[in-house]
This record gives structure tokens, sequence and C-alpha cells, in this order.
């Protein structure tokens, strides 16, 4: 019964977001872009705030307090008392949320920071100031994630790059190609798109300030 | 538009524009009227640090990180490029530097504050005419 940890939509195929930052201009402004691109929203101010809303503080409960599924959280990344960072890591250390897709907000472009992110799991790192063409690409990319069931396309790709590796490379069991590797969470990044911005961010640490997650353009 | 091309906004404000509709036509207003209500505090903060004996750098920094994220939220390009210019010299720990540079942040954050004020009055008064 893994219902509540699915992120799926509802019938109306409106996003619900769920959005972090601690700035209250900012809030409004990522308010405004994701109402503008058809999304509904519901914005805090800190990461326990959001953990609140969803439920994690403790308490029961997994569907957010006014009973909406949270389809995208978007976050910002420096925030006092709980970072974006450490939002993320909550999240994805959560069995009920953890596939929800996450995206992290940053006004500063550090590449460290960037893969740090990815690592844990986030869908894509934006570099703010946010722009309406991020926000549209995002629910875009989440759009297609959910209906193309991707999940599988990229569980098969995951695992033919896990068994093309040599086996010292990552983990430290030996190798043996019949044996079930230990597979990535699924909710991890259920899209097919990410292992892209992955591997752009590793080819070209100088270039783009943002990970582009979609080769949609 | 005359305050892009002078430099005091760059293209964030722009897209703010462009996020403004019938539904909600004073969506840039309030969003700078926001921003102004909301600085005044880090702008005080910011003061008081710079007061301090021996200064704080780092809540400095911290400040600073916060008001800068700000205007370059609004498109306030002429203050952003200022903090950025700020940020250097507490990392440096310079604290002349810093001072200087704070007076030269305030003056062109209320210089956009009154050019945003006319062209707002502009606005309304095209709307209203």
């Amino acid at each position: 019964m893994a219902v509540a940890g699915e992120v799926l939509l509802s019938g109306s195929q409106e996003l619900h977001v769920l959005a972090v930052d601690d700035s209250h201009v900012d809030r409004k402004v990522i308010e405004k872009l994701l109402r503008i691109s058809s999304c509904k929203v519901t914005a805090v101010e800190s990461g326990s705030r959001a953990l609140q809303f969803l439920g994690l503080d403790g308490e029961e409960g997994s569907l957010g307090f006014n009973g909406l599924k949270v389809n995208l959280i978007i976050t910002d990344y420096s925030m006092p008392g709980m970072t974006g960072y450490e939002l993320l890591r909550k999240i994805k250390q959560s069995s009920a949320f953890r596939e929800i897709p996450v995206v992290i907000m940053s006004s500063e472009n550090i590449l460290t920071r960037i893969d740090r992110c990815l690592e844990e799991g986030a869908e894509e790192f934006l570099v703010k100031p946010v722009k309406l063409s991020d926000v549209k690409r995002l629910k875009d990319c989440i759009m297609r994630g959910e209906t193309e069931e991707n999940r599988g396309r990229r569980f098969y790709k995951r695992k033919f790059e896990d068994d093309s590796s040599p086996p010292s490379s990552e983990s430290s069991t030996p190798s043996s190609p019949s044996s079930p590797l230990p597979l990535p969470p699924l909710s991890a990044a259920p899209f097919a798109c990410d292992l892209v911005a992955t591997s752009e961010i590793l080819s070209s640490p100088h270039s783009s300030k943002r990970a582009k997650l979609c080769n949609s353009d | 538009m005359i305050l892009l091309k002078a430099g005091y906004l760059d293209e964030q404000f722009i897209q703010l524009e462009e996020l403004q509709d019938e539904a909600n036509p004073s969506f840039v207003q309030e969003i700078v009227t926001l921003f102004y209500t909301d600085s005044a505090r880090l702008v005080q903060n910011i003061e008081q640090a710079l007061n301090g004996r021996p200064i704080d750098f780092s809540k400095l920094d911290d400040y600073m990180h916060q008001f800068k994220g700000s205007c370059s939220s609004i498109g306030a390009k002429k203050v952003t490029n200022e903090c950025s210019v700020f940020r250097e010299y507490c990392n440096a720990e310079n604290a002349e530097g810093c001072i200087r540079t704070f007076q030269q942040i305030k003056q062109e954050y209320a210089t956009l504050r009154r050019k945003l004020e006319a062209y707002f009055q502009i606005l309304r008064q095209a709307a209203g005419a």
C-alpha cells in the first residue's frame, strides 16, 4: 500500500507545489510564477514549517493539512535554521515523501553545492532569480515524468550503467553479475531527465549556471 | 524603459512586469513595496553591525547576502552590484571599504525607490487617463 508515497497527479492535472523560502519577496515571486504556470501553491517560510505541512514533524498524517498531495517541493538553499539541503535530506529519508521531486534554488552558483544537492536526490538546482521559463520547464518535466512512466526506463538505464561499471568503482562487494545489485530507490529521482543533468554537470564544470534537467528545448 | 537603460533595473524587473495581469494589476508595485518594507529591517541590521566594535564580519555577510538576494529578486541592478562589492570588502574584513560601500548602497537604494515611485505614478496616471 504505497499510495501515500507515490506522486500521483489528481484528475485535474494541476500540480500542487510546496514552496519554501525565508525571504518574503522571493516567496511572493515564486508563488506568482507557479500560479501563472497553473500550479496550486503553498508557500512557507522555513524548512520546519515545510515538514510540519507535510506532517513530518513527528505527527501522523502525510497529505498536508488541507488534504492536497504535494507533487513538487521547491526550496531555497540558504535559510536560517534548516537549510534547503537539510530539508532535502529529511524528505529523501522519509518513506512517505522521498518520491516527491525536490528542487533547490540558490542565489549562489557554487558547483560543489549543486553537486551535493543533486547527489542527495534533488531534481534540479535553479540559480536565482528564478524565471518563468525555469518554472515552465520544471513543470513540463514533472508532468512528462508522471505520464511517461519514466521510472521504468530510468530503472533500466541505471541498472545497465551499474552493470557496466568496474566492480571496484563504487561498492566494495565482489563483482558478480548474477547477484542482485543494490537498487537505487526508484523514488530518488523518478525522471529519466536527471541522469542527463548529472552527466552534464560532471562533464562541463564551467558551463551552464543551472542543472539543465530536461533536454526538451 | 528608461530605468532599464540607465542601469537601475535589469531583466528581472521586466520578468516581474510580465507576470502582472488583469487579475493582479499591481503585482510589481506590491513586490516593490514589500521589498522596501522588508529590507528596511536588513538595512538597519547592517547599520548596527557596522557600528559594532569589533565588527562581526560573518554576521554582516549574512545580512548582506539576504539583502542582496532581495535586491536581485526585484531586478535592482545597481544596488545588487554594490552589494557584491560590499561582500568582497566583507570577506577581506575591510571595515572602511564596507562602510564606504554601504553609504553607496543606501544612496542607490533610496534613489531607486524615488524613481520607482515616479514610475508607478506615471503608470497610474496613464491607466487613469
